[in-house]
C-alpha cells in the first residue's frame, strides 16, 4: 500500500506544480533547526528501514546457505539447503503450489467478487449500510478466530455442514482431514474475509469517482457495462494497485488460518508455514528455514516490482 | 507430546512473553539477593536460612494436570516455606517455543520430557548439570535414572510420573459381545473384522496433532523388529528404506485396507477420539491412559480395559512398553538455580508425587516409595503394564531429534494415513530416508 500511493499523486500534480516548486525553493532555504529536524525524522526512518527491513533480508539470505540452530556460529553449508529443498523434502513443492493457488484464487475469484459487491453497493441499495457491515465483519476478525470457525463449520464429527447433511454418525465429509479438500474449505474462509477487504476499497475508490465522467459516458450513449470498465475502471488506477499489491501480499503470506486449521500440514502446506515450522519450532533448523524466506522474499517482490515497473514504465510513456 | 491446537496460537505467544516477562521480573531481585548474600556450598536442603523466590515453566495446561501440579508446589512452599511462581503456558505453544524459551529468559523449573528429547538439549548446552540432586533421591530404578542422564552421563532431569500406551477397550462392551482382548496381531485383525461384522467401528483414530499416530508405528515396529531396532532407528543407525520398515507400514496399511479404523484419522484431534472411545462410538484404541482416562468421565474408569499391543513376533511377544516419563530439568540460563535445586529436589521425592497423582488420576507414580494404595483400577493395570516390561520406550517424538520428528515424521504419517498402496510406501519410505540423512549429517551441538 504504502509503495503505491505515489504512483496517483505524481501523476495529479505533476504537470502543475514543478514553476511553483522550483520558485519556491530558490526564496527560501532551510533554516538550521529544519536540517536537525529533517535529518532525524528522515535519518530514523531510514535507519529503521535499514535495520528492520533491509537488515533482517541480508541476514536470511545469509542464513540460508548455513546450518544454524540459533546459538553459536552458523556452519556454512553453501547451497544444501536449496538442494534438499528443491529434491527431498515432500512439503516444499505442494507449499510452492498451495500458494500459488491462493494467489490464483484471491486474484481470480475473491478480489472481483469483491469489487463486485462493491459496485453493487455503490449503487444506494436500501439496506446498503447492512450489507457493507456484514462484508466487512469477517476483515475485523483475526484469522485465528477464523480458523477456529472452519473447525467448527467443518469437522467430520461435530460440523455443522456434517449436522446440516444430517452425515454426523461416523459418515460424515472429512473436510479438515482430506488434503483434496481441506485448501478449498481454507480458500473459501481466506476469500470470505479477502472479499470485505476489497469491497471496503473500492466502494471508497468508486465514491471518489467523479460523477462527471460517468454522465458524460451515459451521454456519449455508453451502456452501463461499457461505462464501468472503459471509464469508471480505469480511472481507479491507483486503487487497482493497491489492492494488487495487497492480494499478493496476503496471498503469499497467508499463514494463521492454515496453522489454526491442522497445523499447516496435510494439505495445507504453504511457505510460510514451512519458515515458522522450521525457525520458530521445537526443531530449530534456522538456515533451512532462511532458505524458504528467501524464496518466500523472491516470489513476493517478484510479482510486485514486475507490476510496479510496468505500471511506471506505461506512466512515463504518457 | 503436543496437544490441541485449537487454542488461538496468538494468544498463547502473548501469555508465554507475558510469562516470560514477569518470570524476568520476579527472578531478578532473588537473584541478586542470592549473589549478595553468596552462600557456600549449596546445601539445597529443604527448610534453608533465607526465602527463597522461584519461577516455574509448566505446560501443565489442561485443567486437571494443572490443579495437580499445582498442589505439588502446595505441598513444597508449605515444607521450604519459598515461594513459587508458575508460569503456565498452553501445552503446544510450549513445545513450540522450548528451543526459544531455553536460549532467552527461562524459569528456574520447566516441565518437559525425559529421554532423547531432554538429551537434545542437554547436549547443546541448554540444560544444567544436577547430578548433585540426583545424589539425594531415592526410590528410582536405574532405567529411570538413565532417562533422566544425558549423553555425556550426568543427570539434568527429575521425573515425576509416567503413563503407559496400550490398547484400550470397553470392558462391558467386550463382555456384552463376547470378544476377547487380542493376545495377537491375527486375533487383532479376527476381532476387528467380527466388530466391523457387528456394525461397530473397531479401532478409533486421529492424527490431526501430527503425534497420536506415532504410538501405533512405535508398537508395530517394536512387536515386529524388537526393541533394539526402533532406538536405532530412531538414532538414525537404521534406514527408514529397510525392509523391516516396509514391512511395519505394510501391517499397518493392512488395518486401513480392511476397513477397520476409524475413517478420517487426519482431520480428527486426539480429544475427539478419546471421546468417540468414551461414547462407545469406537471398539477400540491406541493410545497413552491419559488420553483415555481425561476424556472419559471418572464413573466410567473403572468400565476401561487395558492390554498390552497385540505380539506380531514370538520372539519379541509383549516384551516392550512405551511407557513416556514427564518431568522438570533446570534451564542453563535460570536466574535462581539453588532455588530451582530446590524444588526439583523435592520433585524426586515421594511426596510430590503422591500430591500430584492425588489430583490426577491418569499416570502412575514412578518412585517406587510413593504411596500407590489410592490406586483406581485402571492405574493399577498401567503400573502392571509398565512393571512387566523388559524395555521400556519413550515414543517417537521423545526418541529421536526434535528437527527429525517434527518436520519429517508428522508429515510423513499423515501422508501414509491418507495413501498407503505398496508404492506409496516404497516411495514415503524413500523420502524419509533422504530427510533423515540429511538432518542426522548435521552434529546436534
Amino acid at each position: 500500500m504504502v509503495v503505491a500511493t505515489p504512483v496517483p499523486t505524481a501523476e495529479t500534480t505533476a504537470p502543475r506544480t514543478p514553476a511553483v516548486r522550483r520558485g519556491r525553493r530558490r526564496r527560501r532555504r532551510l533554516e538550521t533547526r529544519d536540517i536537525i529536524v529533517l535529518s532525524v525524522v528522515v535519518g530514523l526512518t531510514v535507519i529503521i528501514d535499514l535495520a528492520l527491513i533491509w537488515g533482517t533480508s541480508i541476514a536470511s539470505i545469509f542464513l540460508s546457505f548455513t546450518a544454524y540452530e540459533g546459538i553459536g556460529t552458523p556452519r556454512y553449508v553453501g547451497t544444501t539447503n536449496y538442494h534438499n529443498l528443491f529434491t527431498i523434502d515432500p512439503t516444499f513443492w505442494p507449499a510452492f503450489e498451495h500458494n500459488v493457488l491462493w494467489l490464483a484464487f484471491l486474484g481470480l475469484v475473491a478480489t472481483p467478487l469483491g469489487l463486485l459487491m462493491a459496485v453493487l453497493l455503490d449503487r444506494q441499495l436500501r439496506f446498503s449500510r447492512f450489507y457493507q457491515s456484514s462484508l466487512y465483519l469477517p476483515v475485523t476478525l483475526s484469522f485465528a478466530v477464523v480458523g477456529f470457525l472452519v473447525q467448527l463449520v467443518g469437522s467430520a464429527d461435530q460440523g455443522v455442514i456434517n449436522a446440516i447433511l444430517g452425515r454426523t454418525h461416523g459418515n460424515g465429509i472429512d473436510f479438515i482431514g482430506n488434503p483434496h479438500l481441506n485448501i478449498w474449505l481454507a480458500l473459501a474462509f481466506a476469500g470470505w474475509r479477502h472479499t470485505g477487504y476489497v469491497m471496503i476499497i473500492y466502494l471508497a475508490g468508486l465514491k471518489s469517482v467523479d460523477p462527471a465522467l460517468k454522465e458524460a459516458a451515459i451521454v456519449d450513449g455508453a451502456s452501463p457495462v461499457q461505462t464501468f470498465f472503459r471509464v469508471v475502471f480505469p480511472t481507479m488506477r491507483p486503487i487497482n494497485v493497491i489492492i494488487l499489491v495487497i492480494t499478493v501480499i496476503e496471498a503469499l503470506r497467508a499463514f494463521d488460518l492454515v496453522y489454526v486449521i491442522n497445523g499447516g500440514r496435510n494439505g495445507l502446506e504453504l511457505l510460510a508455514v514451512m519458515v515458522v515450522d522450521n525457525i520458530i519450532g521445537e526443531a530449530s533448523r534456522i538456515g533451512y528455514g532462511s532458505a524458504v524466506a528467501v524464496i518466500l522474499l523472491i516470489l513476493t517482490t517478484g510479482f510486485v516490482i514486475t507490476y510496479l515497473t510496468q505500471i511506471l514504465r506505461r506512466e512515463e510513456s504518457r | 507430546m503436543t496437544q490441541s491446537l485449537l487454542t488461538p496460537s496468538q494468544l498463547s505467544r502473548r501469555s508465554l512473553l507475558r510469562g516470560a516477562a514477569l518470570g524476568a521480573g520476579v527472578v531478578t531481585v532473588p537473584g541478586l539477593l542470592a549473589a549478595c548474600s553468596g552462600g557456600g556450598g549449596s546445601s539445597g536442603g529443604s527448610g534453608g536460612a533465607k526465602q527463597q523466590n522461584i519461577t516455574f515453566g509448566s505446560n501443565y495446561s489442561d485443567p486437571t494436570p494443572m490443579k495437580a501440579l499445582q498442589a505439588v508446589v502446595d505441598g513444597y512452599t508449605k515444607k521450604s516455606g519459598n515461594t513459587v511462581k508458575v508460569n503456565t503456558v498452553a501445552h503446544n505453544d510450549y513445545q513450540t517455543n522450548i528451543t526459544r524459551y531455553l536460549q532467552a529468559n527461562p524459569d528456574d523449573v520447566a516441565a518437559w520430557f525425559a529421554g532423547y528429547r531432554m538429551q537434545f538439549f542437554a547436549q547443546k548446552g541448554y540444560l544444567e548439570d544436577i547430578s548433585d540432586v540426583w545424589s539425594g533421591l531415592n526410590g528410582f530404578t536405574d532405567a529411570l535414572k538413565a532417562a533422566s542422564t544425558g549423553a555425556d552421563g550426568k543427570q539434568y532431569f527429575v521425573p515425576i510420573y509416567n503413563y503407559t500406551w496400550a490398547l484400550f477397550y470397553r470392558k462391558s462392551t467386550f463382555q456384552q459381545k463376547g470378544y476377547q482382548p487380542p493376545k495377537n496381531w491375527d486375533d487383532y485383525i479376527a476381532l476387528a473384522k467380527k466388530i466391523k461384522a457387528d456394525g461397530g467401528v473397531p479401532i478409533g483414530f486421529s492424527d490431526q496433532d501430527g503425534w497420536p499416530a506415532m504410538g501405533t508405528f512405535d508398537y508395530i515396529n517394536m512387536r515386529k523388529n524388537g526393541y533394539q531396532f526402533h532406538v536405532d532407528l530412531m538414532a538414525g543407525k537404521q534406514s527408514w528404506e529397510d525392509q523391516k520398515v516396509k514391512d511395519v507400514f505394510g501391517l499397518w496399511a493392512s488395518l486401513f485396507d480392511q476397513g477397520l479404523y476409524q475413517p478420517g484419522a487426519n482431520g480428527r484431534t486426539w480429544e475427539q477420539a478419546g471421546t468417540s472411545f468414551a461414547k462407545k462410538e469406537v471398539a477400540m484404541v491406541v493410545f497413552g491412559t491419559p488420553h483415555v482416562a481425561l476424556q472419559t468421565p471418572q464413573a466410567d474408569h473403572a468400565d476401561i480395559g487395558i492390554t498390552p499391543f497385540p505380539i506380531i513376533d514370538e520372539a519379541n511377544g509383549t516384551d516392550s512398553v512405551e511407557a513416556p516419563i514427564d518431568g522438570f530439568m533446570l534451564p542453563k540460563k535460570a536466574k535462581n538455580k539453588e532455588g530451582g535445586k530446590d524444588l526439583l529436589k523435592y520433585i524426586g521425592t515421594p511426596d510430590a508425587e503422591n500430591a500430584y497423582l492425588k489430583v490426577d488420576n491418569s499416570n502412575i507414580a514412578v518412585n517406587s516409595n510413593a504411596d500407590t494404595s489410592g490406586y483406581e483400577q485402571l492405574q493399577k493395570d498401567s503400573a502392571a503394564l509398565a512393571a512387566s516390561a523388559k524395555h521400556i520406550s519413550q515414543y517417537l517424538d521423545r526418541d529421536t531429534r526434535p528437527d527429525f520428528a517434527q518436520t519429517v515424521v508428522i508429515k510423513a504419517f499423515q501422508s501414509f494415513i491418507d495413501k498407503h498402496s505398496k508404492s506409496d510406501i516404497d516411495a514415503l519410505c524413500k523420502s524419509m530416508q533422504d530427510q533423515a540423512k540429511a538432518i542426522f549429517s548435521q552434529p546436534v551441538s
